[in-house]
């Protein structure tokens, strides 16, 4: 347990930051120009990050295995972003904030870690308003909020429905304008293999250079991971296709911890998967929610026309359940309760997998137009990808997995258990606790790389002043190299008959029937069997075709799949320690009479922090116990 | 359905290329025209062949990723819409289908249907950006836009950096791209600081790279997934002028 010490500062809660802020050590102007920090990923978090520490004067080396640092995935954040401006004068507040989210979470979060989120989302939309993100305005040219899910006031920043593309294209032009300055080299089209470790700290990363294939080696006295998140372990979810866990699982291989790796977001509103070949589902905004209702008919198959059905006909269930939240209840109890009406056979569409999202009364009431200016381009998106028009019809939408509040372990100055290994963004295991709000991603991402982690790595590497330029012909280095190599090797010398997608689709298939939305003690025992046994398959039956000196795409999801392989297992493992139901992980063992789920805080009011098992076989569990003293702990109702 | 395709195949930046074809049978509709395509490199696997290399990840027109020249269009045969958008309900059945990496002096093709697009970040280094330091923002609602600034500014700000406008133009001008990231920068307060400046850096940049100039074909518009106007290039051609001006 010595290895968990989460750093919160002394103090009553409000002060924590900004007494951390003037006590913790400082690197001078001087000497960080003599300093070199890694850092991988360039969504919000890391272009943010990147762009930050080369502002200060930190020489920094971004990666990301795109062509261009603009794609990485916080581009396709739709909603909004929250901050606790309190614009709209409707009693909002830091503290409001900071209670709305530890709520959303189900009391899993550390209280000192999101009231900073919190204090610090202000200054995050300062930033990138400066920095030219065209934020929806009202005609008196101030800026404009909406509401999201899980609170009563209206506090999300946004733009249309790409309020993650503008905010990336933000942090993005500041790590340009960092390039240019010849501060931060930039490494695209790179997967990140191996971390290296030199006396115990990170001091490196081992790449493959996507193009040539070539492994490369990279030295700095810091590294940064900015990785994002996971739920592409279930095939089909809202991520892009190339989001994986590869360069966190590595850390976590070579020491970092990582916590609550179970616990992920299932959103409700995606577009239904359509073909056996999709490769990933379409994310419809939570912000709709905002105006279209949610229900299936009143009776079981009922395949008339949705426009056929009268309105006496028609169950609003979220309405009818959650009277005092309605359609805005957050997403893991919305999920839940789409797939409860569709398992007990109200769902729609061709398949029953469907529930409607309807927007005709809005229209009637606000006209088209004024619908339209709120979500063209989700509407578009929508006809693009099922052919229908929902102005016209309702969207038909199910739950798909998305956003994975677990993540690496990290302290208050968001370093992992590794010294020198940060993990900023939806890498780490974040404020969000057991769920996170709608628009609270983006903030989290801004917040860690304007604005946290730029203060807190001084800290760490103050130690360092007096170090000089890491070399990489080192053994250390040309270990990890080896290690990387062999890896690739093996996988590309199994030759066998299956291709990497077919494994991952399977994967993907026993994480979300028996690790997904609902988990129970049978289903997850099952799910450890069939994930090691499809593992045994896949290393003697994998087909990767090509060679490992030029670019090759098979191999690239190989690697990753490989590693989903182990975080699976790793997820199931946590499912079934937590025998209780929190936020999105739902055991239903653990359930109220209204099929709500019901936490256990005398047993689980804990981060469950997972150690790699350096001997033997199993992960070994630590505990940080979570303690609330500014908040009232209550059952988590949207009644 | 079933479909020909002739697609292009480059086994690296200094292999000379050429178009191989395929037969697909057992497509869907509502199939996308990447899944298509996935479809086919897994039958390809199995055989022994290797896949076809294309770019994509977000698979929902936002990331700019895909880039796919289909039957001598950009994004193919749908307007408004990026390749990882376009599906399978869009073309007859029977057809044969060409598929072609983005063509222009300035993107190389690194593999298949990969071009290397680096140039365009190159681009956005001359000058795509406000030059503000983290910290030194002022209150958010000290700087009001007019919303019709701030609307006129989204549409500009929407570009997704496919390169589709320099893949489309017969001179390879990427006029398009950098007058979507000036017109977005200057009609908000916060960037018209340096909007002249800014002009005229990004399109030295871009001339220095090699992409051609612009002779008002339209093609551009015609082929962005965004719907972006040409209007910005009018807006562009004003700073560029301007900034003439005032040195």
């Amino acid at each position: 347990m010595s290895k968990l010490n989460a750093k919160i500062p002394e103090g009553p809660l409000a002060d924590k930051w900004q007494n951390h802020r003037e006590s913790i050590r400082l690197v001078s102007p001087a000497n960080k120009t003599r300093l070199d920090v890694i850092v991988v990923g360039t969504g919000l978090s890391g272009a943010s990050a990147a762009s930050t520490l080369a502002e200060l004067g930190y020489n920094v080396k971004s990666f990301c295995f795109q062509d261009s640092p603009r794609r990485a995935h916080s581009v396709a954040a739709q909603g909004g972003m929250n901050a606790a401006k309190n614009y709209k004068n409707d009693g909002d507040s830091v503290f409001r904030l900071f209670k709305d989210i530890i709520k959303g979470g189900d009391y899993r979060a550390r209280e000192a870690y999101v009231y900073r989120a919190a204090q610090v989302s202000n200054l995050s939309i300062d930033q990138l308003v400066a920095a030219g993100v065209p934020f929806a305005r009202e005609y008196s040219g101030y800026l404009d909020n909406r509401s999201f899910g899980g609170v009563q006031v209206s506090r999300t920043f946004y733009a249309k429905g790409q309020t993650g593309q503008q905010c990336l294209l933000g942090a993005y032009s500041g790590l340009i304008r960092q390039m240019a300055r010849g501060k931060v080299t930039m490494y695209s089209r790179r997967d990140m293999l191996e971390l290296v470790l030199v006396d115990g700290k990170a001091r490196g990363i081992i790449t493959r250079n996507l193009v040539t294939g070539e492994l490369e080696r990279h030295s700095a006295h810091a590294v940064v991971l900015a990785t994002g998140g996971y739920s592409t372990i279930y095939y089909l979810s809202t991520l892009a296709v190339g989001s994986n866990a590869s360069a966190a699982w590595s850390a976590h291989k070579k020491g970092a911890f990582f916590a609550n790796p179970s616990f992920v977001q299932i959103h409700p509103t995606s577009v239904p998967q359509l073909n056996d070949y999709q490769a990933k589902l379409t994310l419809m905004s939570e912000s709709l929610r905002n105006d279209g209702r949610i229900w299936v008919p009143k009776k079981k198959g009922d395949n008339r026309h949705p426009g056929e059905i009268p309105e006496d006909e028609r169950d609003y269930y979220l309405e009818r359940r959650y009277p005092a939240f309605g359609n805005l209840v957050p997403r893991d109890v919305a999920s839940r309760a789409a797939k409860e009406r569709c398992d007990a056979g109200y769902g729609v569409g061709e398949t029953g997998l469907s529930v409607y999202l309807d927007f005709s009364q809005a229209i009637g009431k606000q006209g088209k137009d004024v619908i339209r200016s709120k979500y063209e381009n989700l509407f578009d998106m929508y006809e693009k990808t099922t052919g229908e028009n929902p102005y016209k019809e309702p969207m038909r939408i199910y739950p798909a997995g998305h956003y994975t509040m677990g993540g690496l372990w990290v302290d208050y100055n968001l370093m992992t258990t590794i010294p020198g290994l940060f993990s900023i963004g939806e890498s780490n295991f974040s404020d969000h606790g057991a769920n996170r709000l709608g628009a609270g991603s983006l903030m989290q991402c801004a917040n860690d790389g304007y604005f946290i982690l730029p203060v807190t790595i001084g800290d760490y590497l103050a130690d360092d002043i007096r170090t000089p330029k890491i070399p990489v012909d080192i053994p250390e280095f040309e270990k990890a190299e080896k290690a990387s190599m062999e890896k690739l090797q093996i996988l590309m010398s199994v030759k066998g008959t299956q291709t990497v997608t077919s494994f991952h689709r399977r994967l993907g298939r026993i994480m979300w029937d028996l690790c997904g939305m609902v988990r129970n003690e049978k289903g997850l025992k099952d799910a450890l069997q069939m994930v090691g046994k499809l593992k045994k398959e896949f290393w003697s039956d994998v087909r990767i075709p090509g060679t490992l000196y030029e670019v090759n795409q098979e191999l690239e999801k190989a690697v990753r799949v490989a590693d989903f392989f182990e975080l699976g297992h790793l997820m199931c493992e946590d499912a079934l320690a937590r025998e209780e139901s929190c936020g999105a992980h739902f055991r239903e063992e653990s359930q109220t009479p209204e099929g709500e789920t019901k936490r256990i805080d005398s047993r689980f009011s804990y981060v469950s922090v997972w150690e790699y098992p350096t001997k033997g076989k199993h992960h070994i569990l630590h505990k940080e116990a979570l303690g609330f003293e500014n908040v009232e702990i209550q059952e988590r109702s949207y009644k | 359905m079933e479909f020909k395709l002739k697609i292009w195949r480059q086994k690296d930046a200094r292999s000379q290329g050429r178009f191989v074809d395929y037969s697909i049978t057992g497509v869907t509709g509502n199939m996308s025209f990447l899944e298509m395509l996935d479809y086919l490199n897994k039958t390809l696997i199995e055989k022994g062949d290797d896949p076809v290399a294309y770019e994509h990840d977000c698979r929902e027109g936002i990331c700019g990723s895909c880039a796919l020249y289909i039957n001598g269009r950009a994004h193919g045969p749908a307007d408004e819409i990026a390749t990882c958008e376009v599906r399978m309900r869009l073309f007859k059945d029977g057809e044969t289908i060409v598929v072609e990496p983005w063509r222009a002096k300035s993107f190389p093709v690194i593999k298949d249907l990969i071009a290397d697009r680096q140039a365009l970040d190159k681009i956005m280094q001359a000058g795509g950006f406000i030059s503000v330091n983290a910290g030194s923002a002022p209150e958010a609602n000290s700087i009001p836009v007019s919303r019709e600034s701030a609307d006129d500014a989204f549409d500009a700000a929407i570009c997704i950096g496919c390169g589709a406008c320099v893949a489309a133009c017969k001179n390879s001008s990427a006029m398009l791209f950098v007058a979507a990231k000036v017109s977005h920068l200057a009609l908000l307060p916060q960037g018209r600081k340096e909007a002249r400046k800014r002009a005229l850096a990004m399109v030295a940049k871009m001339d220095e790279l090699g992409f051609g100039s612009c002779t008002n074909t339209t093609a551009c518009e015609t082929e962005c997934p965004k719907g972006i106007s040409m209007t910005h290039i009018a807006r562009l051609n004003r700073e560029f002028l301007l900034s003439g001006f005032q040195t």
